[in-house]
């Protein structure tokens, strides 16, 4: 029983936020990793193209609930989600048109390419800002819980509660079918394996005949999606807010560099990596081991290696880490 | 006829006015910066007092006062004792009216009022420091000390049979000062903090933080926050986890935001903020009508501490800081007649008369111990998701 106790308690605090936690990271960092391989440089503005898209779903959202389109127990947002896709997709075309290309055709090296990025970062940044002001904004609607602690405690009589939100449920579900199309994709269409050699080598993709804009555009167009659904289910899960998601930008950037930069795989994995130190490194094991060390040994103090304000410390430290000991990530990616 | 003499009666009480001396009071509030939205209401509350004394013409033989804004910035010492320093040695007022957060007040006190020699009665500086700083006798404040929120939250979680608690605040003064003053407030009176942690405004998501108060355990979860920032998160984070059912809400979070996130959700918190069932509050709301909110926060304080410099100064006979400075605690404390807002020409004639007055005003003024306000608060508990008074203390 103090077995059971123990587990659940872990999966309340620990597992289900930081499962969810790293799935939304994973979506985030999937998009700066395909244009790191594809375009080679690392863009900035991704946290706040996730913003861009997250809003147009947050509108469109309130839109369908204004005229009463809904889904029943599933969020409103799910709906607006292909809008939200669409609206970002035309956003990240128009700048890349107007910015990227240019700098494309002066063959730019990726170190100004980033400062470029950091420029479209802002303007995005104020765009934003500017359509829906820097508040928090609800949008969630729909069932909250798939299971609630308390509910959870009377069917099971344990003494912890575990409490599964339906966000936490829908993201995980999100972000799997996500992945499984882009792998699907990027292995076995067409258009993806001209992606892939033209990450691999660019000058031999050219020589056999790929065209370098079309892939450019594919690129733009998967990570459009690719933000969009990580921005919405990020604030669907939490809260939609302008700033966070720039805030966003670290933890999703270390999940790639972690993983390996250009490196699908590695980007879900760095992901998951970031998301459970994160959680685990900071929370106060004193509960869990309560449950399962004999009473001589319990412990007296809350056993937290690292009080919660340094949360974002701890995406730094393993960056770190990784840069210092494994250069090109666990997954064998670019070097940075 | 009636309206011939009226006329000519004020008349002469302005060119009497005019004639007599003029008291200026600086109102030094942070009229940019973080709380630029409460600033407004309660200069003007301030400048009410102000007008209701001129208007009676009884201060110091029919002196007008005339008020001097300056800018605290709330933050900002370096701005904001420059600021005051204009007023002193410019403007050349004779008490200020003011600061407003507590940083700002404790700069201006120690490098502008002390050094010149000048009243100041702050409306809402609340750090427990500010009791113990070297003041020359010059400084008081109509708001209470967070060391007194600290007491008043104690006593209550006590008087509810609450022996353990799980505390987290918002990481500034504010929510630092009131943590630090409730933990030892609690664990004097034999309560237990299980774990005191700091939470961040404006995040998103603060299921870490409450996992690590979820671990620590408590009958109830103090949240020393703001309503509209972190706190809310972290009730939301709380309740979605089932980590705890009831909450205890200092001043920060009390707001009708609370009823609006959570509803009956948090049925059974309690909570407090300042606040008095005194028949001072109505008078001010009646006194003051549409021309200003006269319900925002503090700026009944502010009234009061005008007030206060300017019956000090009747009863001393003097505008000067250096004679009226003993004055104040005379006129704020029993014995003598009680003075409600609006009443301010009645408390100038008594004071004149060498009668005793007992300034109640807005907030039901005490000054206790080094010239700060008592603090009185109104004890709320959630039921049925509305918030309900449970009493005053």
């Amino acid at each position: 029983m103090d077995f059971l106790n123990a587990l659940v308690a872990l999966s309340n605090f620990v597992l289900v936020p930081a499962i969810a936690y790293g799935s939304q990271l994973a979506l985030g960092a999937l998009g700066v990793t395909l244009i790191y391989g594809i375009l080679r440089f690392s863009n900035f503005a991704h946290g706040d193209t996730m913003a861009f898209g997250a809003m147009i779903a947050v509108l469109v959202t309130w839109w369908m609930q204004s005229v009463g389109i809904g889904l029943g127990p599933l969020p409103t947002a799910l709906l607006a989600l292909p809008f939200a896709i669409l609206g970002c997709m035309i956003l990240v075309l128009i700048t890349d048109r107007l910015v990227y290309r240019f700098y494309r055709e002066q063959k730019a090296k990726p170190v100004i390419l980033v400062i470029v990025s950091m420029g479209v970062m802002f303007i995005m940044n104020g765009l934003v800002r500017f359509i829906i002001g820097p508040d928090d904004q609800r949008f969630a609607d729909g069932e909250r819980f798939l299971i609630s602690a308390r509910e959870f405690k009377q069917l099971t009589g344990l003494k912890e509660g575990l409490a599964i939100k339906t966000t936490q449920g829908i993201t995980v579900v999100v972000a799997v079918i996500a992945v499984a199309l882009l792998f699907w994709f990027l292995n076995k269409t067409r258009t993806g394996k001209s992606m892939r050699a033209y990450s691999d080598n660019e000058d031999l993709a050219l020589l056999s005949g790929i065209n370098p804009e079309r892939v450019v555009m594919y690129t733009w167009l998967i990570v459009a999606a690719l933000a969009t659904t990580a921005g919405v289910l990020y604030g669907l899960d939490k809260s939609f807010k302008p700033f966070v998601y720039f805030q966003l930008l670290l933890p999703i950037f270390a999940s790639a560099i972690v993983g390996g930069l250009g490196n699908p795989l590695g980007a879900i994995a760095g992901g998951f990596i970031i998301a459970f130190s994160e959680v685990t490194i900071t929370y106060a094991w004193k509960k869990v081991l309560t449950y399962l060390m004999p009473e001589s040994l319990e412990p007296s103090g809350l056993v937290q290696l690292l009080s919660t304000d340094y949360k974002f410390a701890v995406s730094f430290v393993i960056l770190l880490i990784v840069l210092l000991f494994k250069p090109t990530g666990l997954f064998k990616g670019k070097a940075v | 006829m009636k309206k011939l003499l009226t006329a000519t009666a004020a008349t002469a009480l302005m060119a009497g006015a005019a004639m007599a001396e003029e008291v200026k009071i600086g109102v030094i509030l942070g009229f940019t910066g973080p709380i630029e939205s409460l600033t407004p209401s309660m200069a003007d509350g301030a400048e009410l007092a102000m007008k209701e004394v001129s208007d009676s013409g009884m201060l110091l033989d029919g002196a007008t006062v005339t008020p001097v804004r300056a800018d605290s910035t709330c933050v900002d010492a370096g701005a904001a004792t420059a600021a005051a320093e204009r007023l002193v040695t410019s403007d050349k007022v004779d008490g200020i009216m003011g600061a407003d957060c507590s940083g700002v007040t404790g700069a201006i006190l120690s490098n502008v009022a002390v050094p010149n020699g000048i009243v100041m009665i702050s409306p809402s500086a609340t750090s427990p420091g500010l009791s113990t700083a070297e003041d020359n006798g010059l400084f008081f404040r109509t708001a209470p000390s967070d060391a007194r929120q600290g007491q008043v939250m104690t006593d209550i979680l006590i008087e509810e049979g609450i022996k353990s608690v799980a505390l987290t605040y918002t990481n500034n003064d504010y929510g630092k000062g009131l943590a630090d003053s409730f933990q030892q407030a609690f664990e004097a009176a034999g309560g237990e903090v299980t774990i005191s942690a700091a939470h961040e405004d404006g995040k998103a998501d603060y299921s870490a933080e409450v996992g690590a108060l979820a671990a620590a355990g408590g009958d109830r979860l103090v949240v020393a926050g703001y309503v509209d920032q972190g706190g809310s998160g972290i009730v939301r984070a709380a309740i979605d986890s089932g980590a705890f059912d009831t909450f205890h809400f200092p001043d920060g979070m009390i707001g009708t935001k609370l009823e609006e996130n959570f509803g009956s959700e948090i049925d059974g918190s309690t909570g407090q903020h300042p606040g008095t069932d005194s028949p001072g509050v109505a008078k001010f709301n009646e006194l003051v009508g549409d021309a200003f909110d006269s319900t925002s926060p503090f700026t009944p304080e502010s009234y009061d501490a005008a007030a206060l410099i300017m019956l000090a100064m009747q009863a001393a006979g003097s505008k000067n800081s250096a004679d009226y400075k003993e004055k104040v605690m005379e006129v704020a404390n029993a014995p003598g007649e009680k003075i409600y807002p609006g009443e301010l020409g009645k408390a100038l004639q008594i004071l004149k008369d060498g009668g005793d007055i007992d300034y109640v005003g807005a907030t039901a003024v005490e000054l206790i111990g080094p010239g700060e306000s008592a603090g009185n608060y109104r004890q709320i508990v959630v039921e049925g998701g509305k918030i309900t008074t449970a009493k005053y203390r």
